[in-house]
């Protein structure tokens, strides 16, 4: 089924004999659901309205995100979280769109200064497991009218709807980045330099770890304004190890530490662990295994071996695993017995029928 | 304003549920004594006041939770509070309802700078949660005007935003997660301080919902390191038009301030007359603040004056000294009380994309003469989110009717531009049968779903947010 428009999308659910598997650019299959009919949303595409001096864009679900890209780099701007592709880590061929991007709430490594894909997002339309069309939020920043389902949707994986439209506070490029490379650290002795840095008030807007690189700390804006930054962290950071700029190769540094690049050629299970940076060093060292870092060390991409169960691995630590390359089952953290029940609520009120998507989430 | 007939068996049994509430809380947190629930009647929507049931102040999650399982059991609908600074009916009781206060629980109990969050019991006013971290240089970031009053807890439920949201975001941006009882009295965590939730957000349907979904009673924060320096500027223009203008100017070209204020002429007078901030006499000024250090201001003020200045101003000043800095904020800062010396007034929020500025400045011109009402403007320009303030006199008859199908027309006006009846202060009773202008019913059934899978029987803060005949089936 490849829907073109809302409506036909509403029927073709409303009339849907059995499970749905919602499908944008198929690039982030995580928790993967076999033999079950795909649903794209790769026709509902194209720009409902973009104002730039409003710094607002409405699309819809299956524009590519390239597409969405283009369209704003046109005037200079640019989604403020940075959302990269997943698809030479996790070995996808597709494009992805921007509907997928929502539904994973996928953000990047300016995630630490401009939020996530779910706090740039400022309105959706969704057609729920009923066929019924809701649209919640709008095409305005600050918007409180009745509860925030942007929110909710966003990072619910189509298992609460079909995104069919979806409204963005933009931003504008910065004219300017530089990158400090700290290349003597390895990626337990990071977390401390990439927390002095985000703790500093020079606006961080990228904290992370590659190997083969070092610790990466970004600062963007206008152009006296990020050498002023740079100085004054290379100099704060200076009792880490040697610290050297980087600006030319600033923007493909951090496409391949979003991307978790370095472990596209890693043969095992890729997980992605979402954590408090503190915990990380220690995360890191039980794990034993190829890492990248973002988020200042809040999020960690982690290789370990196959079937290997990392979360017991990584233990103790507090927040999330996600097994993000693996054989699919159990692949989103289990919650507590209160949430669960909360989330299977949800559910089973957007989705009664239980079709979009059914144990997409676990 | 109209409310559901109250549960006569709930007023009834108003003596056995007092004593069990009694039964579970300490003496000293339960009130029924009818003068002295007064103080809980209303909030600042204060032309609605109601005596409720009872009180109860709690000073654990799990008194919170003991109070909640009582009232569960005996059917009895409550209404959580904060500081009661809520604008739009949020925390105004009914009679058969339990007001649940939170103002007791206000300790910290984290501070994590490596982190950058802090924990802390939901009663805490906004301002001293920055408080307990600005001597480590940082804080948090959402700053209602309410600040020195209004609790977390009610920043939370009305996902509050304050003047410096257009760098920083409003409170869901800020909120990492919460500790919720809910309406059966289970005690529940939700997020934490890590990034993004396991499962479904439900942190961020919580936050903005009203009291409908839970109480909270913890909160992790996330706060931020202190930026250097901040310096404003005021901007002054012969019209509303071209002061939008310069608006859109500013933000197309890459500078991103932290806040962009806007005065409108009615208020700039009035706000002159009472503050005597020493702004300069014309149609719009502009307030715009950046911030960083000298060197960044000096880069990004340099910018923002070449494009003020393609506008033709009839002033541009930039604050030469803290002095200079506190004066230009003085003025938008006593706006409202400005407002308040003239008359009483009402305070709209309504939000509205920022390129139908000027046709909406001058449709609510027009619909205010009709009305025979002056409404001044002033309002975080960045954003869109308008503060129409309508001036009328409570003491004449009918005025405060009439200052309502103003303020209801102005809000039409507002979703009819592509905006939204509420920026930052909520539904609760004031907006609340205007939800269907910018809602259909399949919108609204969406948002009653969540509530019957977090509250069941519908006893948490009831009458609020949806129209009463759209809830009615629900409420029981
Ligand atoms: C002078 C003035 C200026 C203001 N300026 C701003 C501004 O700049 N920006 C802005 O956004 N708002 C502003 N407000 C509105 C108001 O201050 C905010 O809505 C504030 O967040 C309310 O907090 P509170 O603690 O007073 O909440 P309350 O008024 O006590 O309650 C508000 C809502 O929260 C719910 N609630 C309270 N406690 C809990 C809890 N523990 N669990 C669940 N729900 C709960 C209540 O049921 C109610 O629905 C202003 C108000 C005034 C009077």
């Amino acid at each position: 089924m490849r829907p073109e428009t809302e409506a036909q999308l509403a029927e073709a659910i409303r009339d849907a004999a059995g499970p749905i598997r919602v499908v944008g650019g198929d690039t982030r299959p995580v928790g993967r659901i076999a033999g079950v009919p795909a649903l794209e949303t790769g026709a509902l595409r194209g720009v409902v309205l973009y104002e730039p001096a409003a710094l607002t864009l409405v699309v819809r679900a299956g524009t590519t995100l390239a597409e969405v890209e283009a369209v704003l780099a046109a005037e200079g701007q640019r989604l403020p979280f940075e959302p990269m592709r997943w698809g030479s880590v996790l070995g996808t061929a597709g494009e992805s769109t921007i509907g997928g991007v929502v539904a994973a709430n996928v953000s990047g490594p300016r995630r630490v200064q401009a939020g996530a894909c779910r706090d740039s997002l400022i309105g959706v339309r969704f057609v729920d497991g009923t066929g019924a069309v809701v649209k919640n939020g709008g095409r305005v920043m600050k918007n409180v009218t009745g509860y925030d389902l942007v929110k909710l949707m966003a990072g619910s994986w189509g298992t609460l709807g079909v995104l069919t439209e979806l409204a963005f506070k933009v931003l504008p490029k910065a004219p300017a980045e530089v990158t400090l490379v700290l290349p003597d650290l390895g990626a337990g002795a990071a977390v401390a330099a990439l927390s002095a840095a985000l703790g500093s008030p020079y606006d961080v807007t990228g904290a992370g770890w590659m190997p083969g690189v070092g610790a990466v700390v970004r600062v963007e804006g206008l152009n006296d304004s990020v050498t002023y930054r740079a100085g004054k962290l290379a100099a704060l950071l200076a009792r880490f190890g040697e610290v050297r700029e980087e600006r030319a190769g600033s923007p493909a540094l951090w496409q391949s530490l979003g991307e978790a690049a370095p472990l596209k050629s890693q043969t095992g299970d890729l997980w992605r662990f979402s954590l408090k940076p503190s915990e990380a060093p220690g995360v890191i060292a039980r794990l034993a295994g190829p890492v990248v870092l973002d988020w200042g060390g809040g999020l960690i991409w982690a290789v370990v071996p196959e079937g290997c169960d990392a979360r017991t691995l990584a233990a103790p630590f507090s927040g999330h695993a996600t097994w993000m390359r693996g054989p699919g089952a159990g692949a989103f953290a289990p919650e507590a017995a209160p949430v669960v029940a909360l989330s299977a609520g949800l559910r089973a009120r957007f989705d009664p029928r239980g079709i979009l998507n059914p144990g997409r989430m676990g | 304003m109209q409310m559901p007939v109250p549960n006569p068996q709930v007023l009834a049994r108003k003596a056995a549920i007092v004593a069990r509430l009694r039964a579970v809380l300490p003496s000293d947190g339960v009130i029924d004594d009818p003068t002295e629930t007064r103080a809980y009647e209303c909030d600042a929507l204060s032309a609605y006041r109601c005596a409720p049931l009872a009180v109860v102040l709690p000073r654990t999650t799990a008194e919170v939770a003991a109070a909640l399982r009582v009232c569960h059991q005996e059917g009895v609908p409550v209404v959580p509070r904060g500081a009661g600074t809520s604008l739009a009916g949020g925390s105004m009781p009914s009679e058969d309802a339990v007001v649940l206060g939170i103002a007791r629980m206000n300790r910290v109990l984290e501070v994590d700078l490596a982190n950058r969050f802090v924990r802390v019991e939901a009663g805490r006013t906004n301002l001293a949660v920055t408080g307990a971290v600005e001597g480590d240089g940082f804080f948090y970031a959402p700053d209602p005007s309410s600040q020195l009053a209004c609790a977390i807890a009610g920043n939370i439920a009305m996902n509050s935003g304050g003047a410096h949201c257009l760098k920083y975001g409003v409170t869901t941006n800020n909120l990492l997660g919460v500790t919720l009882v809910t309406m059966a009295g289970e005690v529940i965590e939700i997020g934490g301080p890590f990034a993004d939730a396991a499962g479904l957000d439900l942190l961020g349907v919580i936050c903005g919902s009203e009291g409908q979904l839970g109480v909270v009673t913890e909160a992790t924060l996330r706060i931020l390191p202190r930026p250097e320096g901040a310096r404003p500027v005021l901007i002054g223009f012969d019209a509303n038009e071209v002061a939008g203008a310069c608006v859109a100017d500013i933000i197309r070209a890459g500078v991103l301030p932290v806040a962009i204020e806007f005065m409108d002429r009615p208020c700039i007078r009035a706000t002159e007359a009472f503050a005597h901030a020493g702004y300069p006499d014309c149609e719009a000024l502009l307030i715009v603040e950046v911030e960083g250090a000298e060197a960044e201001i000096a880069e990004q003020l340099g910018l923002i004056r070449q494009i003020a200045a393609r506008h033709d101003p009839v002033e541009f000043r930039e604050a030469q000294s803290e002095d200079e800095a506190k004066k230009i904020w003085l003025g938008r800062k006593s706006a409202f009380g400005a407002m308040g010396q003239i008359n009483d007034y009402m305070c709209l929020d309504g939000t509205i994309p920022v390129s139908a500025l000027p046709r909406v400045l001058r449709r609510i011109g027009e619909l205010s003469a009709a009305a025979g009402l002056d409404v001044g403007n002033v309002f975080h320009a960045g954003d869109g989110n308008m503060h129409p303030l309508i001036l009328y006199n409570a003491n004449t008859p009918g005025d405060l009717e009439r200052a309502e199908r103003l303020g209801a027309d102005i809000l039409k006006l507002c979703v009819e531009v592509g905006g939204c009846l509420t920026g930052e202060h909520g539904v609760g009773i004031e907006k609340r049968d205007l939800m269907g202008v910018q809602f259909a019913p399949e919108d609204m059934e969406a948002q009653m779903r969540v509530k019957d899978v977090f509250d069941p029987r519908w006893l948490l803060n009831p009458a609020k947010v949806f129209p009463l005949a759209v809830s009615a089936g629900r409420r029981g």
